[in-house]
C-alpha cells in the first residue's frame, strides 16, 4: 500500500516570523518533486479546514514556528506522540492552539496520521504586523526542508530535484519575495503598537 | 451608580471579575465585570487586547491582490473577507460580474455561514450549555429513546452508537488528554441538562465533525484550493466546461454533482440534527433569559446574499439590511455605508488617535495611529495590566457607531430586522421556533435569542444555497459558462482615483471594507468588522456597546467561574483576530479568572 504523506506548513504569514512553515513549503515546492502520493500544503491559518487532509493521510510533517524558549532561530524537531503534547506544552500563537486542538480532534476521531513529525523554529520576532522572516528564521528553511526530507527518506519517501505543481501553495501575490518586497514604508504606515510587544521602546 | 446614553445602568462598586482570555474564540479578547454582593453583574468591560494594522500593510500595493492578504487575517471567516475585498473592488471600478460569479460566489458565502454556524454551535458554543464529562454517566438505551423523539428521521440513534461514542469518549478523557473539553467548569450547577442530552449533544459534536469536512470541499471546487481558497477581482477563477472530464480543472458535470451532494448534506444535517439540538438543549434553558443587551433596541445588518450580480440594494439582498434603533421595531432605517455622517469610528476609548477627541471617521477617511496609554484609576503596570480603567483608553478596538448609536451586528440583528421588515422565509421560521418552544417575541432577545437565529439561518441559508445552485446549472445549461468579467482587468483602464466599498454578512455580523486607489495602487483601506461592532468600547458619549451591554444584570452562580459571561461572549461568535492583535507575549493559554 501507498503511504499518503501530508507536508503542511502553517502559520500566519502576516505575523513576520509566524510566517516560518508557510515559507518553508513554498520553498520546497520550489526546489523539490515528489511522486503522487505525497502532498505540499499551504495550511496558513486554518485550523478545522485541514482535518480532512490530515484523515487522509499516514504521514504528516508541520513546518511551523513555535516557542520552546530557544535561542531565536534554533530548530526542534519532535516526533510521534510528543507532537501534540508539545504543541500543547507552551504556545504563542493563534492559529497554534488551532492546529493543537486540529490534531486532538483528529486523534478523538481516530484519524490522525500514524506518523508525525513536527519541524519547529524558534522565532527572533512576532510582534512586526506586515513583516517579513527575520535573517535568522529564514536561514533555518534550507536546513529545515533538509531534515524533513532525511525523515522522508528513512520512511521511503524520495524526493527529487525540481518543483512540485501544486494548487495548495499561496497565491502569487503573498508569496515571500511579492509580500516582504511591497511592504509600505514606516514612515507611510505606523508600526509601532503596544508596550507589551515593544518593551524596549517604551 | 450611573447611567449611559443609551439607556443602561453601570455600576464599579463591587467586586472586579477579570477573565483573560476569553477561550473558544478566535483572537485574543479579556473581560472585566463588576458584581453586587448578590453576584449579578452590575458593570462589563470588553477589551480586544490585540493591535491590528491591517489597513497599514496594504498600502501602496496592487488592488487586485488585497482579497489574498485579508483572508490571511485568522482561521474562520477568510473566504468572507475575500469576497468582501473584490466587491470593494469592482465597487470602485465600476466592475459588474457575471451572473454565474454571482451564484458561485453566493454558494461559497452561504457554505461558510452554515459551516460557521455548525462550527461554533457544537465546537466553540456547545460546551457552555452541554457537559461531555457529565455524558460519560448516560444510559445509552435511554440516549437512543431520547434522539428518536427529538429527531425521528435521523438514522444514526441505536443503542449501540451510544454506547461506542461513549466509550471514545471515555477513552479520550482517560487518557489524560481532555484536551478539548479542557478548561471546563463541569461540575458548576449552571449545566442543567440531563446525562443523556449531554451524550446525545456530544455525540453530535462528532458528527459536525464529519460534516464539515465535506462541506468545506465546496470551496476547492470553487476557489481551487482550500484552505484559503483563490478568488477574483471581477468574477471567479474557475472556469465552466460541462463537457470537461475529471475532478480538476473547469467546473464540469461531475463537481456539479459534488457540490448537489454537499448542499444535501448541509441540509439534511440542519434539519435533523442542529435544529432538533436547538430546540431539545433550548428547552432546559429556557428560565436563563440573560444577555439582551443592545439585542431589539440597537441593532444594524448591511444585508447580503444579491440575487442579480453587483446589485445591492435591499430588496434584491436575500439576507436583510437595515438599522433598528432606540427599541423601534416598527421602523426599518435604510443603511448608507458612503455616507460620512452614517459609519463612523470613534477612538476616545481605544488605543488610538485622531489628534482631536470627541471626533469620529467614516472609514474612507479612516486613520490607523496606535497609542497605547492606560488611565489614571488603572491597576498594575503598562506591561502587565491588573485592572483597566474603563474612564480611559482601554481597548484595541475602535468604537464603529452608525449615525452616533452603539449597534449590535450578527445573525439576531439579521433576524431580528428581517422580522421588523416582513421577510417571509424569517417570519415563518421565527414564528414556527417560538410557538415550538411556547416563548414570546421578546426572548429573541437574549443569549439563546442569538443561538436560536444562528441554527434558524443556517437552515434558510440551505435553502438558498439550493436556489442558487439550480440558478447556476439553468443558466450553464442555457448556454453561459462565463465566469468572470475581465474588461477592467488592466489597471490602464482604471481611473487616475477610485473609492469603493464592499460589504458582505459574514457569520458574525455586518462587515465592510472601504478603499481608496490612486495611480493604479491601494492608497487606504480600512476594514470595519463585525467584532469591532460588538466589542466595541465606550464612545466619547458614554454609549456601551454590544458585548458590556449584554453581560449586565446577569447572575453568575459562582463569581470565580465565569460560565455565565462565556455563554454570552460566545452566543456572539466573537472573532478577534482581525479587530485586534495579540497581547500576551508569552501566550498564556489558561484563563485566568481573578476576583479582586
Amino acid at each position: 500500500m501507498t503511504t499518503n504523506v501530508l507536508i503542511l506548513g502553517i502559520g500566519n504569514v502576516l505575523w513576520a516570523d509566524e510566517g516560518f512553515g508557510v515559507r518553508c513549503v513554498e520553498r520546497l515546492a520550489e526546489t523539490h518533486a515528489f511522486d503522487d502520493n505525497v502532498r505540499i500544503m499551504d495550511g496558513g491559518t486554518q485550523g478545522l479546514y485541514l482535518l480532512p487532509f490530515l484523515e487522509e493521510a499516514d504521514v504528516l510533517v508541520v513546518f511551523d514556528a513555535v516557542d520552546y524558549g530557544l535561542e531565536p532561530g534554533t530548530l526542534k524537531i519532535v516526533e510521534g506522540d510528543e507532537v501534540p503534547r508539545f504543541m500543547g506544552a507552551k504556545k504563542m500563537s493563534l492559529h497554534q492552539t488551532g492546529f493543537q486542538d486540529v490534531i486532538a480532534t483528529a486523534q478523538l476521531m481516530e484519524q490522525c496520521p500514524e506518523t508525525l513529525l513536527l519541524i519547529g523554529c524558534q522565532p527572533v520576532e512576532l510582534e512586526d504586523y506586515g513583516g517579513g522572516l527575520r535573517d535568522a528564521v529564514a536561514a533555518q528553511i534550507d536546513p529545515s526542508i533538509e531534515i524533513a526530507l532525511e525523515k522522508l527518506a528513512a520512511l521511503e519517501v524520495r524526493a527529487r530535484k525540481g518543483r512540485t505543481g501544486s494548487n495548495d501553495l499561496a497565491d502569487a501575490s503573498i508569496k515571500r519575495d511579492a509580500y516582504e518586497g511591497g511592504r509600505p514604508s514606516e514612515d507611510e504606515a505606523c508600526r509601532i503598537g503596544d508596550d507589551r510587544f515593544f518593551p524596549e521602546r517604551a | 451608580m450611573a447611567a449611559t446614553p443609551n439607556g443602561f445602568d453601570l455600576d464599579n462598586s463591587g467586586r472586579r471579575i477579570v477573565v483573560d482570555p476569553v477561550t473558544r474564540i478566535e483572537g485574543h479578547m479579556r473581560c472585566e465585570v463588576n458584581v453586587d454582593d448578590e453576584g449579578v453583574i452590575r458593570n462589563a468591560v470588553s477589551t480586544g487586547t490585540m493591535w491590528r494594522g491591517l489597513e497599514v500593510i496594504l498600502k501602496g500595493r496592487d488592488p487586485r491582490d488585497a482579497w489574498a492578504f485579508t483572508e490571511r487575517i485568522c482561521g474562520v471567516c477568510t473566504g468572507t473577507h475575500a469576497l468582501t475585498s473584490v466587491r470593494a473592488v469592482e465597487d470602485a471600478l465600476g466592475i459588474t460580474i457575471p451572473d454565474n460569479a454571482n451564484s458561485i460566489r453566493n454558494i461559497m458565502q452561504l457554505n461558510l455561514q452554515i459551516h460557521d454556524h455548525i462550527v461554533h454551535f457544537y465546537h466553540l458554543h456547545a460546551l457552555d450549555w452541554v457537559n461531555p464529562v457529565n455524558a460519560l454517566r448516560a444510559d445509552p438505551k435511554a440516549t437512543s429513546e431520547l434522539q428518536q423523539a427529538v429527531s425521528p428521521s435521523h438514522p444514526l440513534s441505536s443503542p449501540g452508537y451510544f454506547r461506542d461514542v461513549q466509550n471514545r469518549l471515555k477513552k479520550f478523557v482517560e487518557s489524560g488528554q481532555l484536551g478539548l473539553f479542557k478548561n471546563g467548569y463541569w461540575d458548576n450547577p449552571a449545566y442543567k441538562l440531563p446525562p443523556e442530552a449531554d451524550l446525545m449533544a456530544t455525540t453530535h459534536y462528532l458528527e459536525a465533525l464529519d460534516l464539515q469536512k465535506e462541506v468545506v470541499k465546496i470551496h476547492t471546487i470553487f476557489g481551487g484550493k482550500n484552505p484559503h481558497p483563490n478568488w477574483l477581482v471581477g468574477g471567479v477563477p474557475c472556469p465552466i466546461n460541462v463537457h470537461g472530464v475529471g475532478a480538476t480543472g473547469a467546473i464540469n458535470m461531475e463537481r456539479l454533482n459534488q457540490v448537489s451532494s454537499i448542499i444535501q448534506l448541509c441540509t439534511d444535517f440542519v434539519n435533523n440534527v442542529y435544529l432538533p439540538d436547538l430546540v431539545a438543549i433550548g428547552g432546559f434553558y429556557k428560565q436563563w433569559g440573560y444577555g439582551g443587551g443592545l439585542a431589539g433596541k440597537s441593532m444594524l445588518s448591511y444585508g447580503d446574499i444579491p440575487e442579480h450580480p453587483s446589485y445591492f440594494s435591499p430588496e434584491q439582498l436575500h439576507l436583510p439590511a437595515g438599522a433598528i434603533i432606540n427599541g423601534d421595531l416598527s421602523t426599518v432605517h435604510e443603511v448608507d455605508v458612503r455616507d460620512p455622517q452614517q459609519v463612523q469610528e470613534f477612538v476616545d476609548h481605544s488605543w488610538y488617535d485622531y489628534g482631536t477627541p470627541g471626533q469620529g471617521l467614516h472609514p474612507w477617511d479612516g486613520v490607523t495611529e496606535p497609542k497605547y496609554e492606560l488611565g489614571p484609576n488603572a491597576k498594575g503596570t503598562r506591561t502587565n495590566i491588573e485592572e483597566l480603567d474603563e474612564a480611559a483608553k482601554y481597548s484595541w478596538i475602535k468604537a464603529p457607531r452608525w449615525k452616533g448609536n452603539a449597534m449590535e451586528v450578527g445573525p439576531l440583528s439579521r433576524y431580528v430586522i428581517g422580522y421588523a421588515k416582513g421577510h417571509e422565509d424569517i417570519k415563518n421560521q421565527v414564528d414556527g421556533l417560538l410557538r415550538t418552544m411556547d416563548l414570546p417575541v421578546e426572548a429573541l432577545f437574549s443569549t439563546l435569542g442569538r443561538t436560536a437565529a444562528r441554527a434558524l439561518e443556517a437552515e434558510y441559508c440551505a435553502r438558498l444555497q439550493k436556489h442558487f445552485f439550480d440558478k447556476l446549472v439553468t443558466n450553464i445549461k442555457n448556454g453561459d459558462s462565463s465566469t468572470a468579467n475581465v474588461e477592467k482587468w488592466d489597471p490602464n483602464t482604471w481611473p487616475k482615483e477610485a473609492k469603493g466599498v464592499g460589504m458582505t454578512e459574514a457569520p458574525r455580523g455586518a462587515l465592510g471594507h472601504w478603499i481608496k486607489i490612486k495611480d493604479g495602487r491601494i492608497e487606504n483601506y480600512q476594514c470595519v468588522v463585525p467584532t469591532t461592532w460588538n466589542g466595541s468600547p465606550r464612545d466619547s458619549q458614554g454609549n456601551i456597546g454590544a458585548f458590556e451591554a449584554s453581560l449586565l444584570n446577569t447572575p453568575m452562580e459562582r463569581p470565580d467561574e465565569p460560565v455565565e459571561i462565556l455563554r454570552t461572549l460566545h452566543s456572539f461568535d466573537p472573532c478577534l483576530a482581525c479587530s485586534t492583535h495579540v497581547m500576551s507575549p508569552d501566550g498564556e493559554e489558561l484563563t485566568q479568572v481573578k476576583v479582586r
